[in-house]
């Protein structure tokens, strides 16, 4: 199905393209069809730069066992950082 | 019948006269026929539906599919024009029907094309075929597994409405063609579709097909289920072969 779900949120930091390195000032993510991935639904999500264009984006689509993996993962990451940087 | 055809790109008028890209595949072994407008998933106007487009060409149909990304990502790869389409909500209703009516409209100027039009969509482009059929003079109609028709989906955007109200107004026979295992729709969603337009003497012929669910026709996706997709075509030839032959 279609589901026509997105969550949007802003964004700072940069990401690696197709043509290169760019800055990010969106992140969507979404469960829905991918594009690439050989699963019925995926967790979708693109950086994108709105600014410079569609094309401007990194695009990744992951399992939901990986997405779920990965939020745990930035968590912990984050959790684990020295005192004082995040 | 050789299955020849040709295919290009080309750029027709759609909602508000917005000049936007559309794929057209033409038919080679005949030079009288329907015209099929074919609406590409919401994963955009990919390979696997300029297949499809080649496909109607293959069985006789001039068949064209309009861009509906065009506007938000002129140029951009099919999947990135995609991605830009979504983050600003999708496709509205009103130029979906827009898009739709220009690319018949491109079909019906060809020469050769008898003036008889059909359309035809998968996914979210079977709600937008019914959608059509329903706001358009067309001569026939195929649905397959289009979601949110009867009921919209909590966390859909608001702008997307219901479109079950607007059965009285379908102008042409449709063909319905759903998966037991679909969740979106599901059979007791297309079974209150299908009450609904015997309510006002539309014709109509919907199908279920056991161990399928959504998009089963998509033979590039897990959820292919070859028996269905087979026994589907099959019905799409012979419906269409009975609306839009010459």
């Amino acid at each position: 199905m279609c589901t026509y779900l997105t969550e949007s949120i802003k964004a700072t930091g940069s990401g690696k393209g197709a043509s290169g390195w760019f800055g990010l000032d969106e992140v969507n993510v979404y469960f829905d069809h991918p594009v690439h991935a050989p699963a019925d639904h995926t967790v979708n999500i693109d950086f994108r730069n709105v600014g410079k264009g569609p094309s401007a984006r990194v695009a990744v689509e992951l399992t939901v066992e990986t997405a779920r993996a990965l939020a745990k993962a930035i968590e912990t990451t984050l959790a684990a950082a020295p005192p004082g940087l995040v | 019948m050789k299955e020849s055809l040709s295919a290009e790109t080309v750029m027709i008028a759609g909602h508000d006269g917005d000049q936007i890209e559309a794929y057209v595949a033409r038919p080679g072994d005949t030079d009288s026929f329907g015209g099929v407008v074919v609406i590409h998933h919401m994963p955009g106007y990919d390979t696997s539906t300029k297949e499809i487009a080649r496909k109607f060409a293959a069985h006789g149909y001039l068949a064209v599919m309009p861009n509906l990304y065009y506007r938000e990502a002129p140029g951009a790869s099919p999947d990135d024009a995609a991605a830009a389409a979504r983050a600003k909500g999708g496709v509205a209703d009103e130029q979906l029907v827009g898009d739709v009516a220009g690319a018949a409209e491109y079909l019906r100027a060809q020469p050769g094309c008898n003036g008889k039009i059909g359309v035809i969509g998968y996914c979210s482009g079977g709600r937008q075929s019914f959608l059509s059929a329903c706001s358009l003079p067309l001569q026939a109609a195929v649905d397959c597994y289009g979601g949110a028709v009867v009921h919209v989906p909590e966390q859909a955007p608001a702008s997307m409405k219901p479109l079950v109200g607007l059965s009285k107004d379908l102008s042409c026979p449709l063909l319905g063609l759903f998966g037991a295992d679909d969740q979106f729709p599901t059979p007791a969603e297309t079974a209150e579709l299908s009450a609904v337009l015997d309510s006002f003497g539309k014709s109509h012929e919907f199908h279920t097909f056991s161990g399928a669910g959504h998009a089963f026709f998509s033979v590039d996706r897990p959820a292919y289920r070859v028996d269905a997709a087979n026994e589907g075509w099959a019905m799409i030839w012979e419906f269409f072969g009975k609306h839009l032959a010459s």
